[in-house]
């Protein structure tokens, strides 16, 4: 008996052919699954059915993409209403794809880092320092971009490391880790540019990415097999669960999730690939390479927290630490890595925005940079209380962060305006988040 | 193959503090295979802390396990899992953002490949589930937050029978139940006990205890008061072991007894 013991990390299941069988119950027969068991996962739905178990889980406070989707939707409308033609014009809305790329990648990765229930202060003046040390490298020391990209990104991580180490071995609290980093990485990037100065970046292939566009036939060709690729995940996924009688979301649902998906991928493809040329000399159109790099990143982010042990664990730590620990699960390690990809993916950002800007300036990454980030994961639906959130939600925030500031640049407003509507949104959103996990705690009961 | 009534775990004079506070005092401790062992004692009389030790969720300051016969370190949670221990705490450790299955498979999740095994991780904790008669939660990929305090007791202790193990350890488990709850749980340990496994109870209720504990281990003050069989004592002798250390013939010296307080 001694030699049998259950195998080193990967999990099995209850061996009964080496264990008396507990399947015998009290009665001594062989218990089976009765039909009143778990009856909420055996429901077949029809349209009405399904609707209505969607808005069972609304009223739970499982409410998804949903918020950030309606703010998405009645930003656009309020703005063309107000400035028809210049907010809903082809070239305002190639700008506006670009100007999200830099908040959604800081995002994403500080999504990480607020699943912990934690808080990266540094990021942005990171993802700056990072940008810098690039345009350094490509300036002044003739360096090759990919140098450069790895040696800003290796550096990112670096710093992730030395914050998550403070934060998970000395534990003091990341909001004073990271605000020390905060002002002093502000230094450093200082030191490295020199005062007042700006560096120039004027590689192709990092100026490319929000300057330059894809051509016509690749953005459909990637547009395509996304919203390919999409539904075949959803719908198979449904089939498997199907099939051997498992949960499953109502398929109604699913095509539902599937239509709207495959909706706003092709029509912003269609968009972007419309010429927008001022001129009727030269054609313009295409997706800004940024984009399907910020899509690469989404779906590879997505994998890894909902397909993953590791991603699994980073739920679990946030939502009871104690729990993870005592389930076996490095929480220690599992802090410090979340650290060091919300630096890696900062550092990705600051290469995207110094792109945008052509140069890198002292402040790069300072003022609103990283609060906007913070802003556009909670818009989006990420949880300041941790263990809740996507890194989908940081497309959908950083998106309505850069519609807020599109739109209100476009109206004239004055800076004190802007400042206090984006402050309301995100009020408006960590409200959303308070009384929506109010509700998932009392439901059920 | 060990057979029932070997001891399949042993503490020698365990001991542990927090800091300055000396709590567990030369802790004997045996449990055998196929037996329900009742770990009884009064508010802060050590119960939980002593099983954090046998569970490696405390690492202890002198002292000795025995598992099977052979020494062993439980150096962590994952160690303790691997050598076949589960435990069901008090405060029932479960990750309130996740769902049933997330949580009975939480740390030693199936994987295919990277991927994880979502299809068969769920099978298996329905199986689980049913297998225990739990019929009351309506949904297995229902959030943890949701449930009510007894379904989140019955889904702890679902995660510990999910696994193949020997030693089954449950820290008042029947604390927050219903009647109909408890009697489940009462009926369960014995389950678990009667197909081979080793069970620890912790329990303040004496009804439960006597109903299902083959054997009794009174802590008085973090020192071992008595380790008896059940059916040697009466309930007021077992109630008198976690009052005052000592009853009749059995129980620390006197002069111990008096100087723990
Ligand atoms: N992490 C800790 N740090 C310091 N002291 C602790 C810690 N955990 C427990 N103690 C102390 O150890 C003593 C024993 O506590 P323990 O929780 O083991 O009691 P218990 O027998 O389980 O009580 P109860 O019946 O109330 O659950 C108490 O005095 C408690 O204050
Ligand atoms: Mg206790």
């Amino acid at each position: 008996m001694s030699t049998d013991i259950p195998g080193d990390g990967v999990a099995k299941g209850p061996d009964l052919t080496k264990r008396p069988d507990l399947t015998k119950g009290a009665t001594g027969g062989t218990m089976t699954l009765a039909d009143s068991d778990f009856a909420t996962d055996r429901r077949e739905h029809d349209m009405r059915s399904a609707l209505l178990d969607y808005w069972h889980r609304i009223k739970a406070g499982e409410l998804g993409a949903l918020p950030a989707v309606l703010g998405l939707i009645s930003l656009v409308a309020l703005f063309t209403a107000l400035k028809p033609d210049t907010f809903l014009s082809k070239g305002n809305m190639a700008n506006l794809s670009v100007q999200a790329l830099p908040i959604t990648i800081l995002a994403m990765g500080l999504v990480f880092v607020l699943l912990l229930g934690e808080i990266d202060l540094a990021a942005g003046v990171a993802s700056g320092l990072c940008a810098a040390v690039l345009a350094k490298l490509i300036t002044d020391a003739g360096q090759p971009w990919y140098t450069a990209v790895l040696s800003g990104v290796a550096i990112g991580i670096v710093i992730g490391t030395s914050i998550g180490w403070l934060v998970s071995v000395l534990r003091i609290p990341s909001f004073v880790v990271t605000l020390a980093f905060f002002l002093g990485l502000q230094g450093v990037t200082l030191r490295l540019i020199g005062e007042g100065g700006t560096v120039p970046v004027r590689d192709d292939v990092i100026v490319a990415l929000s300057n330059k566009n894809m051509p016509i036939w690749l953005g459909w060709a990637l547009a395509g097999v996304c919203v390919a690729g999409y539904t075949a995940t959803q719908l198979l996924r449904w089939r498997r669960q199907h099939v051997r009688r498992l949960h499953s979301k109502p398929i109604e649902f699913v095509v539902a999730q599937c239509a709207v998906v495959a909706a706003a991928l092709l029509i912003s493809t269609y968009v972007l690939s419309l010429d927008r040329a001022p001129s009727p000399l030269i054609t313009l159109g295409g997706i800004p390479w940024g984009v399907p790099l910020v899509a690469a990143l989404l779906i590879v982010c997505t994998f890894v927290l909902g397909r993953t042990a590791y991603g699994r664990h980073i739920y679990a730590v946030g939502g009871n630490s104690e729990a993870a620990r005592r389930a076996g699960i490095n929480v220690t390690r599992i802090r410090i890595s979340v650290f060091m990809i919300a630096s890696g993916l900062a550092a990705v950002s600051g290469i995207v925005a110094a792109s945008r800007l052509n140069s890198v300036a002292t402040s790069a990454g300072g003022g609103n940079t990283l609060l906007y980030a913070v802003g556009a994961a909670v818009i989006g639906g990420t949880s300041l209380f941790g263990g809740r959130g996507k890194a989908r939600d940081a497309v959908l925030g950083g998106l309505v962060i850069a519609l807020i500031d599109n739109g209100l640049g476009l109206l004239g407003t004055s800076a004190y305006l802007s400042y206090l509507i984006t402050g309301l949104v995100l009020l408006l959103a960590a409200s959303i988040d308070a009384l929506a996990r109010r509700r998932r705690s009392s439901a059920g009961r | 193959m060990a057979d029932n009534g070997d001891p399949v775990l042993r503490l020698t004079g365990l001991n542990k503090s927090f800091g300055a506070v000396h709590v567990l005092h030369d802790v004997d401790f045996t449990v055998r295979l196929g037996e329900v062992m009742a770990l009884v004692g009064d508010n802060g009389a050590g119960k939980s802390t002593l099983i954090k030790c046998i569970a490696g969720i405390h690492p202890f300051d002198s002292g000795q396990i025995e598992f099977d016969g052979r020494p062993v370190t439980v150096d962590g949670p994952r160690a303790a899992s691997e050598l076949g221990i589960e435990v069901v705490y008090q405060d029932l450790a479960l990750a309130d953002n996740l769902d049933i299955v997330q949580n009975m498979f939480l740390g030693r999740e199936r994987r295919k490949g990277l991927v994880l095994d979502e299809p068969s991780m769920e099978e298996a904790a329905r199986e689980t589930l049913a297998r225990l008669s739990i019929r009351t939660v309506k949904s297995v990929r229902q959030q943890v937050a949701s449930l009510s305090g007894g379904q989140r007791q019955t889904v702890a202790i679902a995660k510990a029978a999910l696994w193949e193990s020997k030693v089954v350890i449950l820290d008042e488990p029947t604390a927050a139940l219903g009647v109909a709850q408890t009697r489940q749980v009462l009926d369960l340990v014995r389950r678990l006990a009667d197909t081979g496994h080793a069970v620890v109870l912790i329990s303040h209720n004496m009804n439960d205890v006597f109903e299902v504990a083959d054997r009794i281990t009174a802590l008085y003050l973090g020192r071992v008061a008595a380790d008896v069989a059940r059916a040697e004592v009466t309930h007021g002798q077992v109630v008198e072991l976690i009052t005052a250390g000592r009853s009749g013939d059995l129980g620390l010296a006197p002069q111990t007894a008096a100087e723990s307080i």
